[in-house]
């Protein structure tokens, strides 16, 4: 386990960065990890993401898989990896603070 | 400097229904990771990518080993689909069936859906020429997210440095 020190608000992360508890989740964090993940601002485009993301989460334990949130948030396949692009699948879930999608699809 | 990205090559060279998913799902799984995918449909393979034929990729009982009654849901453990029964008219039918039935299930979409998918996610898709020369097809013969069709001499500049998967 790491703890994971951002501006004044730590969390704790696994060795690939995944947070291990989602509750200690906030919008502000979610804004320094995507940095971290290369992407600068987060639009309401990726907020809605996001936050499909956090309610999927929270009732289901896991984070959803990229044709969870495609067929589910109302995203398409191609604003999906525009949104995040370089491997959404990894970015997403720990923007979320959610840990690794379990799913193959 | 900028980390090196990964990348992958799949040859899908079979037209069978079971053997059109592991390039979709591997292939989805690295864009997933942010890697870099190449399919590369040749021979039968380009069965997958044909208009007419991707939405009737079958799967056939007969000499398949791993194809056991017991995934039809009759206990019968180890015990295989006789062969002579697999001759049988739409035994075939009645497998891809099945098959179909089960991806289903898991919510894995059709090939069709899915190559579209890969698509949208940047993954680039060519067909063999000498293959599409053999069968007589051309573009218009394709889906959408094909972008062309490429030597073998042009698939190995355009894969150099990617690990290649063989299907």
């Amino acid at each position: 386990m790491i703890t994971l020190e951002m501006k004044g608000i730590s969390v704790k992360v696994n060795e690939e960065g995944f947070m291990l508890d989602a509750n200690e989740w906030s919008k502000e964090i979610a804004v320094e990890i995507a940095r971290e993940e290369g992407i600068p601002e987060l639009t309401e485009a990726h907020w809605k993401v996001i936050d499909f993301c956090r309610q999927y989460g929270m009732e289901s334990g896991n984070a959803p898989t990229l044709r969870t949130i495609t067929t589910r948030a109302g995203v398409s396949t191609k604003e999906l990896f525009s949104l995040f692009p370089k491997g959404p699948a990894k970015k997403v879930a720990k923007i979320s603070g959610l840990g690794k999608p379990e799913g193959c699809v | 400097m900028e980390e090196e990205t990964r990348k992958i090559a799949f040859i899908c060279s079979k037209g069978t229904l079971d053997m059109a998913y592991p390039a979709l799902i591997m292939g989805w799984a690295a864009l997933g990771n942010g890697i870099d995918v190449t399919i590369f449909f040749t021979f039968w393979g380009l069965d997958l990518i044909n208009k007419k034929r991707v939405d009737h990729l079958e799967i056939a009982p007969v000499a398949n080993t791993s194809m056991k009654m017991s995934m039809m849901g009759v206990d019968t453990g180890n015990l295989g689909i006789p062969n002579i029964m697999g001759v049988l008219p739409g035994m075939t039918a009645f497998a891809t069936k099945l098959m179909k039935n089960k991806m289903q299930a898991l919510d894995v979409p059709p090939v069709r859906e899915y190559l579209q998918m890969l698509a949208d996610a940047g993954a680039k898709l060519y067909a063999c020429k000498m293959s599409v020369d053999m069968m007589e097809l051309g573009m218009d013969d394709f889906v959408e997210g094909v972008i062309d069709i490429v030597t073998a001499g042009d698939f190995m500049d355009m894969t150099e440095g990617a690990q290649i998967v063989f299907i």
